[in-house]
């Protein structure tokens, strides 16, 4: 895109700069209306197995149910609890979405369609998840109400335990791929099944580790069946209680992005990417960023089937799921692996 | 010209940060500050071109232990009054650890302005940058010309976790409380606990 500014007659850093700011915005504005959409889905999805017709008043077949959601909360109030901490309970939902949408910098659509293709693009992803957190953890202790506070607590304690699991299934992806750049990793999947399959999924040692990593990514996004954060049969509705209007929009927003990023994770990291699912040639002829979208959006139906089907892990399960299973699991996966590829001359 | 800008944008932030972790009347806002200040110091590694290093300060200091660190500070039960009541008798101690920090500073700025060590240039100018990228060339230096030290510190680090288990383990009681197995749970069907009864009207269930 800089070279397409640099024909309208100005200097390589102005292009630059006005080009980056372009893509940001670009990716915003079709993360934020891919969540729009995918919050229909979920409900359609949710409402399909449940029985229901689930939205479908507003506009044709209730596609437009999201977008006249955000016009509501937009003309809502927003209420300050006189107890809490201002700034930060203001900051919090803040710092939720921002750090939602800033994971995407790194994220490619397609071959060579990334914002910002740095050699250090997964561990930007975990950093910045990493930081997910902060908006939780803030806002539950700066509402000043006992429930957000538990749901803080909840938070902080789930949210670091499975970083370390899904920390190791990245090391078991990286040392196959022999790079941390996300379109390095795509590119060595071309291929990688008996020459045709692309997609690190179908290893013997790399399935287990996909297993893991895509219920870390439930557990990540606080997603059921580990929604233990705003379950809301006993925190009402978690760190969110004492929000309104924008505010929890943001919070959902933020949450929605987060999701749609692990989905859009699972893709890239094993299912290989735009990559069509098997390495011929008139596969090729479909878009790789129609091949992203799809895988995507399966991860995403699968995200909602789990949240209809199974029922919420209660809190020992979880942090023993997490600390006596996925831990030890995947650092013996990580030591077969590097020994699977020392023997067999991958880093030959 | 644009990177003297960033450079004195993050430094000033990172500086303004510090001070406000000290000032801030509310230890959780200091905690904030702190996060704040490491975040900052990670977008300086990234101008020096350090990006692996910057990525791992975010990970591990911002993403736990920054995150453990407002965990306790948000429980602790903290008395104001009394906190500011040890001010005056922590001054002195305060001003002495000022003046050593100050002190080694000076003379790690005097050493490198007379050019001791070989690792930038005293200018103030980066080195140089490698040819590999940053992840090779550190893993290169870690695991071939230090991999002792490196599996020392690797030991130290176990010994200290193993330590820490032993210190806080305390092993249940006998007798105390039972204990939760968790496969005897999953192996527990509905006919081991359930029974199904059909009463009449105005009978009873005997169990």
């Amino acid at each position: 895109m800089t070279e397409f500014f640099q024909g309208l007659g100005l200097s390589y850093e102005w292009a630059w700069t006005v080009a980056t700011i372009a893509g940001v915005l670009i990716i915003s504005l079709l993360v934020m209306f891919s969540v729009a959409m995918v919050i229909y889905v979920d409900r359609k999805v949710l409402g399909a197995i449940m029985l229901r017709r689930g939205p479908n008043v507003v506009g044709p077949f209730g596609l437009l149910q999201s977008f006249a959601d955000g016009l509501k909360v937009f003309l809502q109030e927003t209420i300050i609890p006189s107890a809490a901490n201002k700034g930060i309970f203001l900051l919090a939902p803040i710092i939720t979405f921002t750090v939602a949408l800033a994971a995407w910098a790194v994220i490619p659509f397609d071959a060579g369609v990334v914002l910002a293709d740095i050699n250090v693009g997964l561990l930007y992803i975990l950093a910045i998840s990493s930081l997910g957190v902060y908006g939780v953890v803030m806002s539950g202790w700066a509402s000043n109400s006992k429930y957000p506070f538990f749901s803080a607590m909840r938070a902080s304690a789930q949210m670091i335990s499975y970083e370390v699991s899904i920390g190791f299934v990245l090391v078991c992806v990286v040392l196959f791929a022999g790079t941390f750049n996300m379109s390095g990793i795509v590119e060595a999947q071309r291929g990688f099944g008996l020459g045709i399959i692309n997609g690190y999924v179908v290893h013997p040692l790399l399935f287990p580790m996909w297993v893991v990593f895509f219920i870390s990514a439930l557990a990540e996004t606080a997603r059921a069946p580990f929604d233990l954060t705003e379950a809301e049969s006993e925190l009402v509705a978690g760190y969110q209680t004492e929000y309104s209007s924008m505010a929890f929009a943001l919070f959902w927003l933020g949450e929605y992005a987060n999701i749609l990023l692990m989905c859009s994770l699972n893709t890239l990291l094993f299912w290989g990417g735009w990559l069509p699912p098997l390495d011929i040639p008139v596969l090729y002829a479909v878009p790789g960023i129609v091949w992203f979208l799809l895988k995507t959006f399966m991860f995403f139906f699968m995200f909602s089937w789990i949240w209809a089907t199974v029922p919420r892990y209660r809190y020992d399960q979880l942090m023993r799921l997490g600390w006596k299973v996925f831990l030890p699991m995947s650092l013996v996966f990580v030591a077969v692996i590097s020994g699977y590829l020392m023997a067999t001359g991958h880093f030959a | 010209m644009i990177q003297v800008f960033a450079f004195y944008l993050f430094a000033a932030i990172v500086v303004a940060s510090a001070v406000m972790v000290i000032m801030a009347r509310h230890p959780v806002h200091s905690v904030l500050w702190l996060i704040m200040a490491f975040f900052n110091a990670a977008a300086l590694m990234v101008l020096v071109g350090a990006e692996f290093l910057a990525m791992l300060l975010v990970i591990v200091y911002v993403g736990a232990v920054a995150v453990l660190f407002l965990f306790v500070v948000m429980m602790l039960d903290i008395d104001f009054a009394a906190m500011r009541a040890g001010f005056i008798r922590n001054f002195p101690l305060g001003l002495l650890m000022a003046a050593i920090l100050l002190a080694e500073l000076l003379l790690a700025v005097g050493v490198y302005n007379a050019g001791g060590i070989t690792l930038g240039v005293a200018d103030g100018s980066a080195m140089q940058p490698a040819t590999a990228s940053n992840i090779e060339a550190l893993g290169a230096l870690l695991f071939g010309r230090y991999i002792l030290l490196f599996e020392i510190a690797g030991i130290i680090l176990l010994v200290a976790m193993i330590g820490a288990i032993v210190l806080t383990f305390q092993p249940p009681k006998p007798g105390a409380r039972a204990r939760q197995d968790i496969g005897k749970q999953i192996r527990r069907r509905p006919e081991d606990a359930t029974v199904m009864k059909n009463p009449e009207i105005g009978q009873g269930v005997e169990l």
